[in-house]
Protein backbone atom coordinates (compact mmCIF):
# COMPACT_ATOMS: atom_id res chain seq x y z
CA UNK A 1 0.00 0.00 0.00
CA UNK A 2 1.51 3.29 -0.92
CA UNK A 3 1.55 5.79 2.04
CA UNK A 4 0.88 9.42 1.19
CA UNK A 5 2.65 11.89 3.53
CA UNK A 6 0.74 15.14 4.61
CA UNK A 7 2.60 17.75 5.89
CA UNK A 8 -0.13 20.29 7.91
CA UNK A 9 0.12 24.50 7.76
CA UNK A 10 1.21 24.25 11.89
CA UNK A 11 3.79 21.55 10.42
CA UNK A 12 2.41 18.64 12.04
CA UNK A 13 2.54 15.82 9.70
CA UNK A 14 0.20 12.63 9.02
CA UNK A 15 1.52 9.31 7.33
CA UNK A 16 -1.79 8.29 6.08
CA UNK A 17 -1.94 4.26 3.80
CA UNK A 18 -3.47 4.92 0.41
CA UNK A 19 -5.02 2.67 -2.11
CA UNK A 20 -3.83 2.59 -6.31
CA UNK A 21 -6.45 4.20 -7.97
CA UNK A 22 -7.65 6.62 -5.64
CA UNK A 23 -6.93 10.59 -5.63
CA UNK A 24 -4.81 12.34 -2.75
CA UNK A 25 -8.31 14.28 -2.33
CA UNK A 26 -10.12 11.34 -1.36
CA UNK A 27 -7.08 9.85 0.60
CA UNK A 28 -7.39 13.25 2.52
CA UNK A 29 -10.68 13.49 3.00
CA UNK A 30 -11.65 9.94 3.78
CA UNK A 31 -9.13 10.22 6.58
CA UNK A 32 -9.37 13.18 8.08
CA UNK A 33 -7.31 15.85 6.62
CA UNK A 34 -9.56 18.88 6.82
CA UNK A 35 -7.64 20.99 5.08
CA UNK A 36 -8.89 20.28 2.02
CA UNK A 37 -11.79 21.18 1.28
CA UNK A 38 -13.03 18.96 -2.07
CA UNK A 39 -16.29 20.90 -2.40
CA UNK A 40 -16.81 19.55 -5.97
CA UNK A 41 -16.09 16.18 -4.94
CA UNK A 42 -13.27 15.56 -7.56
CA UNK A 43 -14.91 17.23 -10.58
CA UNK A 44 -11.86 19.53 -11.46
CA UNK A 45 -14.29 22.08 -10.60
CA UNK A 46 -13.90 24.35 -7.10
CA UNK A 47 -10.49 24.36 -6.83
CA UNK A 48 -10.43 23.91 -3.04
CA UNK A 49 -8.17 20.71 -2.89
CA UNK A 50 -5.08 22.50 -3.68
CA UNK A 51 -1.81 21.15 -2.82
CA UNK A 52 1.68 22.12 -2.97
CA UNK A 53 3.55 19.40 -3.84
CA UNK A 54 7.44 18.35 -2.41
CA UNK A 55 10.23 19.63 -4.97
CA UNK A 56 11.51 15.92 -5.39
CA UNK A 57 8.13 14.32 -6.38
CA UNK A 58 7.03 17.07 -8.26
CA UNK A 59 8.67 15.81 -11.78
CA UNK A 60 7.15 12.07 -10.87
CA UNK A 61 3.78 13.24 -11.64
CA UNK A 62 1.83 12.83 -14.52
CA UNK A 63 1.80 16.01 -16.10
CA UNK A 64 -1.30 18.69 -14.73
CA UNK A 65 -4.10 19.01 -18.03
CA UNK A 66 -4.79 22.22 -19.37
CA UNK A 67 -8.16 22.63 -17.04
CA UNK A 68 -6.25 21.99 -13.80
CA UNK A 69 -3.74 24.74 -15.03
CA UNK A 70 -6.37 27.01 -15.66
CA UNK A 71 -8.26 26.28 -11.98
CA UNK A 72 -4.97 26.48 -10.34
CA UNK A 73 -4.92 30.33 -11.06
CA UNK A 74 -8.06 30.69 -8.76
CA UNK A 75 -6.66 29.11 -5.55
CA UNK A 76 -7.38 30.73 -2.41
CA UNK A 77 -3.80 30.59 -1.37
CA UNK A 78 -0.74 31.77 -3.16
CA UNK A 79 -0.15 29.20 -6.67
CA UNK A 80 3.31 28.16 -6.59
CA UNK A 81 5.65 26.30 -9.09
CA UNK A 82 5.03 22.51 -7.46
CA UNK A 83 0.78 23.63 -7.06
CA UNK A 84 -1.35 21.19 -7.95
CA UNK A 85 -4.77 19.90 -7.30
CA UNK A 86 -4.90 16.99 -5.25
CA UNK A 87 -8.38 15.67 -7.13
CA UNK A 88 -6.40 15.23 -10.31
CA UNK A 89 -3.42 12.96 -8.77
CA UNK A 90 -3.90 9.42 -8.89
CA UNK A 91 -1.98 7.10 -6.58
CA UNK A 92 0.18 4.67 -7.85
CA UNK A 93 2.44 2.16 -6.46
CA UNK A 94 5.26 4.28 -7.66
CA UNK A 95 3.89 7.15 -5.74
CA UNK A 96 4.53 5.42 -2.58
CA UNK A 97 6.01 8.04 0.25
CA UNK A 98 4.85 10.97 -1.73
CA UNK A 99 5.02 14.18 0.20
CA UNK A 100 2.48 17.54 0.00
CA UNK A 101 2.46 20.41 2.35
CA UNK A 102 -0.90 21.45 2.72
CA UNK A 103 -2.08 25.17 1.94
CA UNK A 104 -3.33 27.76 5.25
CA UNK A 105 -6.70 28.01 3.67
CA UNK A 106 -8.79 26.90 0.06
CA UNK A 107 -11.53 29.52 0.16
CA UNK B 1 -33.07 -12.19 -8.50
CA UNK B 2 -36.47 -10.80 -9.80
CA UNK B 3 -37.58 -10.46 -13.63
CA UNK B 4 -37.78 -7.06 -14.05
CA UNK B 5 -40.04 -5.39 -12.52
CA UNK B 6 -42.45 -8.38 -10.19
CA UNK B 7 -40.52 -8.99 -7.49
CA UNK B 8 -37.52 -8.06 -5.29
CA UNK B 9 -35.05 -10.66 -4.71
CA UNK B 10 -35.47 -12.77 -1.44
CA UNK B 11 -34.56 -11.57 1.43
CA UNK B 12 -35.46 -7.60 0.52
CA UNK B 13 -37.79 -5.71 2.80
CA UNK B 14 -40.76 -4.66 0.85
CA UNK B 15 -41.72 -1.26 1.78
CA UNK B 16 -45.38 -0.35 1.63
CA UNK B 17 -45.04 3.28 1.21
CA UNK B 18 -45.23 5.53 -1.16
CA UNK B 19 -42.40 8.03 -1.33
CA UNK B 20 -44.06 9.95 -4.04
CA UNK B 21 -47.46 10.72 -1.86
CA UNK B 22 -48.13 14.29 -0.88
CA UNK B 23 -48.24 12.55 2.84
CA UNK B 24 -44.27 11.10 2.37
CA UNK B 25 -43.78 14.63 1.44
CA UNK B 26 -45.70 16.21 3.91
CA UNK B 27 -42.86 14.90 6.46
CA UNK B 28 -40.49 12.69 4.76
CA UNK B 29 -38.08 12.29 7.49
CA UNK B 30 -39.63 9.64 9.69
CA UNK B 31 -40.27 7.77 6.62
CA UNK B 32 -36.69 7.93 5.66
CA UNK B 33 -35.84 6.86 8.98
CA UNK B 34 -37.73 3.96 8.56
CA UNK B 35 -36.03 3.56 4.27
CA UNK B 36 -32.89 3.82 6.59
CA UNK B 37 -33.29 1.31 8.99
CA UNK B 38 -35.16 -1.40 7.11
CA UNK B 39 -31.67 -2.74 5.40
CA UNK B 40 -29.19 -1.74 2.62
CA UNK B 41 -31.50 -1.80 0.22
CA UNK B 42 -35.28 -1.78 -0.12
CA UNK B 43 -38.00 -2.64 -2.58
CA UNK B 44 -41.72 -0.95 -3.23
CA UNK B 45 -44.60 -2.31 -3.58
CA UNK B 46 -46.33 0.06 -4.90
CA UNK B 47 -43.73 1.36 -7.91
CA UNK B 48 -42.02 -2.18 -7.86
CA UNK B 49 -38.43 -0.65 -7.97
CA UNK B 50 -35.41 -1.41 -5.35
CA UNK B 51 -34.44 1.71 -3.24
CA UNK B 52 -31.21 2.85 -1.27
CA UNK B 53 -31.42 5.20 1.77
CA UNK B 54 -28.16 4.96 3.78
CA UNK B 55 -25.28 7.20 2.50
CA UNK B 56 -22.82 4.34 1.80
CA UNK B 57 -24.89 2.84 -0.79
CA UNK B 58 -26.33 5.77 -2.18
CA UNK B 59 -23.26 7.08 -2.66
CA UNK B 60 -21.35 3.52 -4.07
CA UNK B 61 -24.62 3.60 -6.75
CA UNK B 62 -23.60 7.31 -7.66
CA UNK B 63 -20.01 6.19 -8.09
CA UNK B 64 -20.50 3.16 -10.60
CA UNK B 65 -22.48 4.51 -13.57
CA UNK B 66 -21.16 1.55 -15.89
CA UNK B 67 -23.09 -0.59 -13.40
CA UNK B 68 -25.88 1.53 -12.70
CA UNK B 69 -27.11 3.96 -15.94
CA UNK B 70 -28.79 7.33 -16.05
CA UNK B 71 -29.21 7.41 -20.35
CA UNK B 72 -32.45 5.05 -19.17
CA UNK B 73 -33.26 8.01 -17.48
CA UNK B 74 -32.69 9.11 -14.17
CA UNK B 75 -36.79 8.60 -13.36
CA UNK B 76 -39.11 5.79 -12.95
CA UNK B 77 -39.75 5.67 -16.55
CA UNK B 78 -37.21 3.02 -18.19
CA UNK B 79 -36.29 4.51 -21.55
CA UNK B 80 -36.00 1.20 -22.82
CA UNK B 81 -39.26 0.57 -22.84
CA UNK B 82 -40.92 3.66 -22.38
CA UNK B 83 -40.34 6.76 -24.73
CA UNK B 84 -39.56 9.84 -22.98
CA UNK B 85 -41.53 12.63 -22.69
CA UNK B 86 -39.18 14.51 -24.03
CA UNK B 87 -35.73 14.21 -26.15
CA UNK B 88 -33.22 12.38 -23.72
CA UNK B 89 -30.73 15.05 -21.72
CA UNK B 90 -27.13 14.56 -23.69
CA UNK B 91 -25.45 15.39 -20.18
CA UNK B 92 -28.26 14.26 -17.46
CA UNK B 93 -29.69 11.16 -19.22
CA UNK B 94 -26.04 9.71 -20.46
CA UNK B 95 -23.46 7.28 -19.78
CA UNK B 96 -19.85 7.11 -20.36
CA UNK B 97 -17.65 8.00 -22.62
CA UNK B 98 -20.31 9.95 -24.14
CA UNK B 99 -21.14 11.85 -21.08
CA UNK B 100 -17.70 13.23 -20.69
CA UNK B 101 -17.46 15.25 -23.95
CA UNK B 102 -20.81 17.12 -23.00
CA UNK B 103 -20.21 17.22 -19.62
CA UNK B 104 -16.96 19.18 -20.34
CA UNK B 105 -18.33 21.69 -22.26
CA UNK B 106 -20.90 22.89 -19.62
CA UNK B 107 -17.92 22.49 -16.92
CA UNK B 108 -15.93 24.89 -18.83
CA UNK B 109 -18.81 27.51 -19.48
CA UNK B 110 -19.25 27.23 -15.68
CA UNK B 111 -16.14 27.28 -14.61
CA UNK B 112 -14.78 28.92 -11.41
CA UNK B 113 -13.05 31.18 -13.79
CA UNK B 114 -16.70 32.75 -15.32
CA UNK B 115 -18.02 32.86 -11.36
CA UNK B 116 -14.99 35.64 -10.64
CA UNK B 117 -16.66 37.30 -13.51
CA UNK B 118 -20.16 36.85 -12.00
CA UNK B 119 -19.38 37.54 -8.80
CA UNK B 120 -19.89 41.16 -8.17
CA UNK B 121 -23.19 41.47 -10.26
CA UNK B 122 -24.63 38.21 -8.04
CA UNK B 123 -23.32 40.34 -5.19
CA UNK B 124 -24.96 43.78 -6.01
CA UNK B 125 -28.29 42.07 -6.73
CA UNK B 126 -28.36 40.04 -3.63
CA UNK B 127 -27.33 43.16 -1.29
CA UNK B 128 -29.93 45.44 -3.33
CA UNK B 129 -33.04 43.13 -2.78
CA UNK B 130 -32.08 42.70 0.76
CA UNK B 131 -32.64 46.39 1.15
CA UNK B 132 -35.94 46.33 -0.50
CA UNK B 133 -36.84 44.06 1.52
CA UNK B 134 -35.66 45.60 4.74
CA UNK B 135 -37.61 48.78 3.52
CA UNK B 136 -40.71 46.33 3.24
CA UNK B 137 -40.67 44.77 6.66
CA UNK B 138 -42.77 42.11 5.77
CA UNK B 139 -42.75 39.41 2.64
CA UNK B 140 -42.83 36.29 1.55
CA UNK B 141 -39.52 35.03 1.68
CA UNK B 142 -40.25 32.37 -1.02
CA UNK B 143 -41.74 34.52 -3.49
CA UNK B 144 -40.12 37.74 -2.58
CA UNK B 145 -36.57 36.30 -2.20
CA UNK B 146 -36.16 32.77 -2.68
CA UNK B 147 -37.67 32.93 -6.29
CA UNK B 148 -37.30 36.66 -6.80
CA UNK B 149 -33.18 36.60 -6.48
CA UNK B 150 -32.47 34.09 -8.62
CA UNK B 151 -35.00 35.42 -11.65
CA UNK B 152 -33.07 38.78 -11.01
CA UNK B 153 -29.86 37.35 -11.94
CA UNK B 154 -29.55 33.67 -13.69
CA UNK B 155 -31.81 34.07 -16.69
CA UNK B 156 -29.45 37.46 -17.57
CA UNK B 157 -26.58 35.17 -17.02
CA UNK B 158 -27.87 32.83 -19.32
CA UNK B 159 -28.67 35.59 -21.82
CA UNK B 160 -32.24 35.16 -22.13
CA UNK B 161 -34.83 37.44 -23.58
CA UNK B 162 -37.33 39.47 -21.19
CA UNK B 163 -40.57 38.32 -22.56
CA UNK B 164 -41.51 34.35 -21.85
CA UNK B 165 -39.29 34.37 -18.06
CA UNK B 166 -42.90 33.14 -17.01
CA UNK B 167 -42.26 30.21 -18.73
CA UNK B 168 -39.36 29.14 -16.58
CA UNK B 169 -40.32 28.40 -12.79
CA UNK B 170 -43.35 25.87 -14.66
CA UNK B 171 -40.91 24.26 -16.94
CA UNK B 172 -38.14 23.61 -14.52
CA UNK B 173 -41.31 22.25 -11.92
CA UNK B 174 -42.64 20.23 -14.87
CA UNK B 175 -38.80 18.45 -15.55
CA UNK B 176 -38.73 17.70 -11.60
CA UNK B 177 -42.26 15.98 -11.94
CA UNK B 178 -41.65 14.05 -14.77
CA UNK B 179 -38.53 12.09 -12.83
CA UNK B 180 -41.79 10.64 -10.68
CA UNK B 181 -43.91 7.87 -11.37
CA UNK B 182 -47.36 7.98 -13.39
CA UNK B 183 -49.13 10.17 -10.59
CA UNK B 184 -51.40 13.00 -10.63
CA UNK B 185 -48.23 15.24 -10.14
CA UNK B 186 -46.53 14.21 -13.05
CA UNK B 187 -49.66 14.07 -15.38
CA UNK B 188 -51.05 17.15 -14.41
CA UNK B 189 -47.64 18.66 -15.34
CA UNK B 190 -47.43 16.58 -18.48
CA UNK B 191 -50.88 17.88 -19.70
CA UNK B 192 -50.54 21.31 -19.01
CA UNK B 193 -46.39 21.35 -20.99
CA UNK B 194 -47.37 22.65 -24.09
CA UNK B 195 -46.47 26.14 -23.99
CA UNK B 196 -43.76 25.71 -21.56
CA UNK B 197 -41.78 23.42 -23.84
CA UNK B 198 -42.49 25.57 -26.81
CA UNK B 199 -41.13 28.78 -24.91
CA UNK B 200 -37.76 26.74 -24.29
CA UNK B 201 -37.32 25.28 -27.53
CA UNK B 202 -37.65 28.44 -28.67
CA UNK B 203 -35.37 30.23 -26.06
CA UNK B 204 -32.45 27.35 -26.88
CA UNK B 205 -31.99 28.29 -30.13
CA UNK B 206 -28.51 30.29 -30.87
CA UNK B 207 -30.37 33.90 -32.20
CA UNK B 208 -32.62 33.75 -29.13
CA UNK B 209 -29.17 33.88 -26.26
CA UNK B 210 -27.57 37.30 -26.08
CA UNK B 211 -23.38 37.86 -26.48
CA UNK B 212 -21.45 36.50 -23.44
CA UNK B 213 -24.15 34.77 -21.75
CA UNK B 214 -24.10 30.79 -20.68
CA UNK B 215 -26.15 30.03 -23.56
CA UNK B 216 -23.93 31.96 -25.84
CA UNK B 217 -21.10 30.70 -24.77
CA UNK B 218 -22.46 26.86 -25.24
CA UNK B 219 -23.50 27.17 -28.78
CA UNK B 220 -19.52 28.72 -29.34
CA UNK B 221 -18.60 25.38 -28.30
CA UNK B 222 -20.05 24.14 -31.30
CA UNK B 223 -18.00 26.14 -33.20
CA UNK B 224 -15.06 25.04 -31.50
CA UNK B 225 -16.16 21.76 -32.71
CA UNK B 226 -16.72 20.31 -29.17
CA UNK B 227 -20.34 19.91 -29.76
CA UNK B 228 -22.38 19.74 -32.95
CA UNK B 229 -24.85 22.31 -33.76
CA UNK B 230 -27.93 20.44 -33.31
CA UNK B 231 -26.43 19.17 -29.77
CA UNK B 232 -25.77 22.79 -28.57
CA UNK B 233 -29.64 23.92 -27.97
CA UNK B 234 -29.65 20.67 -25.54
CA UNK B 235 -27.50 21.57 -23.33
CA UNK B 236 -28.89 25.02 -23.04
CA UNK B 237 -32.10 23.20 -22.44
CA UNK B 238 -30.27 21.47 -19.19
CA UNK B 239 -29.49 25.14 -17.40
CA UNK B 240 -32.89 26.06 -18.17
CA UNK B 241 -34.36 22.99 -16.50
CA UNK B 242 -31.95 22.56 -13.93
CA UNK B 243 -30.54 25.92 -13.10
CA UNK B 244 -33.24 27.90 -11.52
CA UNK B 245 -36.00 25.60 -9.32
CA UNK B 246 -33.27 24.36 -7.90
CA UNK B 247 -31.60 27.48 -6.43
CA UNK B 248 -35.31 28.68 -5.35
CA UNK B 249 -35.47 25.97 -3.51
CA UNK B 250 -32.00 25.92 -2.36
CA UNK B 251 -32.28 29.51 -1.14
CA UNK B 252 -35.55 29.02 0.08
CA UNK B 253 -34.33 26.18 2.48
CA UNK B 254 -31.62 28.14 3.97
CA UNK B 255 -33.58 31.16 5.01
CA UNK B 256 -36.11 28.52 6.42
CA UNK B 257 -33.33 26.87 8.42
CA UNK B 258 -32.04 30.64 9.58
CA UNK B 259 -35.51 31.76 10.70
CA UNK B 260 -35.96 28.02 12.61
CA UNK B 261 -32.56 28.19 14.28
CA UNK B 262 -31.59 31.42 15.56
CA UNK B 263 -28.75 30.10 17.57
CA UNK B 264 -27.22 29.55 14.19
CA UNK B 265 -28.58 32.87 12.43
CA UNK B 266 -26.61 34.31 15.47
CA UNK B 267 -23.27 32.28 14.47
CA UNK B 268 -24.03 33.27 10.59
CA UNK B 269 -24.33 36.70 12.03
CA UNK B 270 -21.36 37.20 14.20
CA UNK B 271 -18.81 35.57 11.54
CA UNK B 272 -20.57 36.53 7.83
CA UNK B 273 -18.07 34.46 6.04
CA UNK B 274 -19.56 31.27 6.94
CA UNK B 275 -22.46 32.34 4.71
CA UNK B 276 -20.91 29.60 2.16
CA UNK B 277 -20.94 26.99 4.48
CA UNK B 278 -24.33 27.97 5.68
CA UNK B 279 -25.63 27.23 2.41
CA UNK B 280 -23.80 24.36 1.71
CA UNK B 281 -25.58 22.83 4.87
CA UNK B 282 -28.80 23.65 4.35
CA UNK B 283 -28.65 21.77 1.19
CA UNK B 284 -27.60 18.76 3.25
CA UNK B 285 -29.78 19.48 5.55
CA UNK B 286 -33.41 19.78 3.23
CA UNK B 287 -32.09 18.22 -0.12
CA UNK B 288 -34.01 20.53 -2.50
CA UNK B 289 -33.45 17.49 -5.18
CA UNK B 290 -34.32 14.80 -3.08
CA UNK B 291 -33.71 11.52 -5.25
CA UNK B 292 -33.16 10.42 -8.59
CA UNK B 293 -33.26 7.19 -10.33
CA UNK B 294 -30.69 4.42 -11.78
CA UNK B 295 -31.08 1.79 -13.84
CA UNK B 296 -29.16 -1.62 -13.35
CA UNK B 297 -26.81 -2.76 -16.80
CA UNK B 298 -26.17 -6.31 -15.32
CA UNK B 299 -26.72 -8.31 -12.61
CA UNK B 300 -24.63 -7.09 -9.38
CA UNK B 301 -24.60 -7.07 -5.66
CA UNK B 302 -25.17 -4.15 -3.74
CA UNK B 303 -24.03 -4.42 0.32
CA UNK B 304 -24.55 -8.01 -0.32
CA UNK B 305 -28.15 -7.98 -2.41
CA UNK B 306 -28.59 -9.04 -5.36
CA UNK B 307 -30.07 -6.98 -7.95
CA UNK B 308 -31.12 -8.30 -11.45
CA UNK B 309 -30.29 -6.69 -14.69
CA UNK B 310 -32.96 -3.77 -15.80
CA UNK B 311 -34.22 -2.76 -12.41
CA UNK B 312 -34.77 0.67 -11.53
CA UNK B 313 -32.87 1.91 -8.11
CA UNK B 314 -34.41 4.92 -6.51
CA UNK B 315 -31.86 7.01 -4.65
CA UNK B 316 -32.69 8.66 -1.69
CA UNK B 317 -30.29 11.52 -1.38
CA UNK B 318 -32.26 13.24 1.55
CA UNK B 319 -32.13 9.91 3.60
CA UNK B 320 -28.44 9.84 2.44
CA UNK B 321 -27.90 13.36 4.29
CA UNK B 322 -29.26 12.30 7.53
CA UNK B 323 -27.97 8.88 8.03
CA UNK B 324 -26.62 9.01 11.77
CA UNK B 325 -24.08 6.05 10.15
CA UNK B 326 -22.02 9.15 8.36
CA UNK B 327 -23.15 12.05 10.19
CA UNK B 328 -23.01 13.24 13.85
CA UNK B 329 -26.09 14.67 15.07
CA UNK B 330 -27.75 14.29 11.24
CA UNK B 331 -31.08 16.04 12.15
CA UNK B 332 -29.14 19.79 13.61
CA UNK B 333 -28.65 22.44 11.12
CA UNK B 334 -25.18 23.51 12.23
CA UNK B 335 -23.43 26.37 9.62
CA UNK B 336 -20.27 25.16 11.01
CA UNK B 337 -20.48 21.36 9.81
CA UNK B 338 -17.85 20.07 7.52
CA UNK B 339 -20.47 19.17 5.25
CA UNK B 340 -17.77 17.44 2.63
CA UNK B 341 -19.16 14.14 1.54
CA UNK B 342 -23.23 15.50 1.40
CA UNK B 343 -25.04 14.22 -1.88
CA UNK B 344 -27.18 17.18 -2.37
CA UNK B 345 -25.48 17.63 -5.18
CA UNK B 346 -25.26 14.10 -6.53
CA UNK B 347 -21.27 12.69 -6.41
CA UNK B 348 -19.44 11.35 -9.26
CA UNK B 349 -19.58 12.50 -12.89
CA UNK B 350 -22.81 13.58 -12.75
CA UNK B 351 -22.24 15.69 -9.73
CA UNK B 352 -23.88 18.72 -10.24
CA UNK B 353 -22.55 20.34 -12.68
CA UNK B 354 -24.13 24.13 -11.72
CA UNK B 355 -23.30 23.45 -8.12
CA UNK B 356 -20.65 26.67 -8.83
CA UNK B 357 -23.76 29.07 -9.77
CA UNK B 358 -25.53 27.42 -7.08
CA UNK B 359 -23.22 28.12 -4.50
CA UNK B 360 -22.64 32.03 -5.55
CA UNK B 361 -26.42 32.59 -5.77
CA UNK B 362 -26.43 30.89 -1.74
CA UNK B 363 -23.13 32.67 -0.77
CA UNK B 364 -24.41 36.35 -1.58
CA UNK B 365 -27.46 35.93 -0.24
CA UNK B 366 -27.07 34.62 2.96
CA UNK B 367 -23.87 36.84 3.14
CA UNK B 368 -25.89 40.02 2.47
CA UNK B 369 -28.43 39.17 4.98
CA UNK B 370 -26.30 38.60 7.52
CA UNK B 371 -24.49 42.14 7.12
CA UNK B 372 -27.62 44.29 7.06
CA UNK B 373 -30.45 42.06 9.17
CA UNK B 374 -30.45 41.94 12.99
CA UNK B 375 -33.66 39.46 12.45
CA UNK B 376 -35.54 37.12 10.57
CA UNK B 377 -39.18 35.80 12.45
CA UNK B 378 -41.60 33.39 11.02
CA UNK B 379 -44.71 35.69 11.20
CA UNK B 380 -47.64 33.25 9.42
CA UNK B 381 -47.57 29.60 8.57
CA UNK B 382 -45.12 27.92 6.36
CA UNK B 383 -47.11 25.90 3.41
CA UNK B 384 -45.41 23.20 1.09
CA UNK B 385 -44.89 22.87 -2.29
CA UNK B 386 -45.15 19.48 -3.75
CA UNK B 387 -43.26 18.20 -6.43
CA UNK B 388 -42.17 14.24 -7.31
CA UNK B 389 -38.65 15.38 -6.85
CA UNK B 390 -37.56 18.88 -5.24
CA UNK B 391 -38.27 19.90 -1.59
CA UNK B 392 -39.52 22.95 -0.61
CA UNK B 393 -42.04 25.64 0.47
CA UNK B 394 -44.65 27.54 -1.53
CA UNK B 395 -45.31 30.29 0.81
CA UNK B 396 -42.72 31.54 4.20
CA UNK B 397 -44.23 34.97 5.73
CA UNK B 398 -41.69 36.95 7.77
CA UNK B 399 -40.15 40.08 9.16
CA UNK B 400 -37.12 40.92 9.04
CA UNK B 401 -35.34 44.18 10.77
CA UNK B 402 -32.09 46.22 10.15
CA UNK B 403 -29.13 45.41 11.83
C1 LIG C 1 -28.98 24.10 -4.83
C2 LIG C 1 -29.10 23.98 -6.13
C3 LIG C 1 -28.89 22.69 -6.89
C4 LIG C 1 -29.03 21.38 -6.48
C5 LIG C 1 -29.45 20.88 -5.09
C6 LIG C 1 -28.70 20.54 -7.61
C7 LIG C 1 -28.69 19.15 -7.58
C8 LIG C 1 -28.22 18.34 -8.59
C9 LIG C 1 -28.05 16.91 -8.49
C10 LIG C 1 -28.41 16.05 -7.29
C11 LIG C 1 -27.52 16.48 -9.68
C12 LIG C 1 -27.11 15.03 -10.02
C13 LIG C 1 -28.03 14.33 -10.96
C14 LIG C 1 -27.69 12.85 -11.12
O1 LIG C 1 -26.75 12.35 -10.50
O2 LIG C 1 -28.40 12.19 -11.89
C15 LIG C 1 -27.38 17.63 -10.53
C16 LIG C 1 -26.92 17.60 -11.84
C17 LIG C 1 -27.00 18.69 -12.69
N1 LIG C 1 -27.26 19.99 -12.35
FE1 LIG C 1 -27.72 20.68 -10.50
N2 LIG C 1 -28.39 21.32 -8.68
C18 LIG C 1 -28.48 22.64 -8.30
C19 LIG C 1 -28.24 23.76 -9.09
C20 LIG C 1 -27.95 23.72 -10.43
C21 LIG C 1 -27.70 24.89 -11.26
C22 LIG C 1 -27.70 26.33 -10.75
C23 LIG C 1 -27.49 24.43 -12.53
C24 LIG C 1 -27.17 25.19 -13.80
C25 LIG C 1 -26.57 26.34 -13.82
C26 LIG C 1 -27.57 22.97 -12.50
C27 LIG C 1 -27.42 22.13 -13.58
C28 LIG C 1 -27.24 20.76 -13.50
C29 LIG C 1 -26.96 19.90 -14.65
C30 LIG C 1 -26.86 20.34 -16.09
C31 LIG C 1 -26.80 18.60 -14.13
C32 LIG C 1 -26.43 17.33 -14.92
C33 LIG C 1 -24.96 17.06 -14.76
C34 LIG C 1 -24.49 15.74 -15.34
O3 LIG C 1 -25.33 14.86 -15.60
O4 LIG C 1 -23.27 15.59 -15.54
N3 LIG C 1 -27.85 22.58 -11.20
N4 LIG C 1 -27.80 18.77 -9.84
S1 LIG D 1 -12.04 18.66 -5.57
FE1 LIG D 1 -12.79 20.30 -6.73
S2 LIG D 1 -11.12 20.71 -8.05
FE2 LIG D 1 -10.38 19.10 -6.85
Amino acid sequence: MPTIIFNRPDDRSERIDASAGDSVMQVATTNGIDEIVAECGGNAMCATCHVYVDEGWIARLAPMSEEEDELLNGVAAERLENSRLSCQIKITPELDGLVVRLPDRQI
Amino acid sequence: MSASGFAPSAGVPHMDIDPFSIEFFEDPHPAHEVLREAGPVVWFDKWKVYGVARHAEVHAVLNDPLTFCSSRGVGLSDFAKEKAWRPQSIILEADPPEHARTRAVLSRVLSPTVMKQLRGSFVAAAEARVEALLAKGSFDAIADLAEAYPLSVFPDALGLKPEGRENLLPYASLVFNSFGPPNKLRQDAIERSAPHQAYVAEQCQRENLAPGGFGACIHARADAGDITAAEAPLLVRSLLSAGLDTTVNGIGAAVYCLARFPDQWARLRSDPTLARNAFEEAVRFESPVQTFFRTTTRDVEISGVGIGEGEKILMFLAAANRDPRRWDRPDEYDVTRKTSGHVGYGSGIHMCVGQLVARLEGEAVLSALAKRVSAIEITGPATRRFNNTLRGLESLPVSIKAA
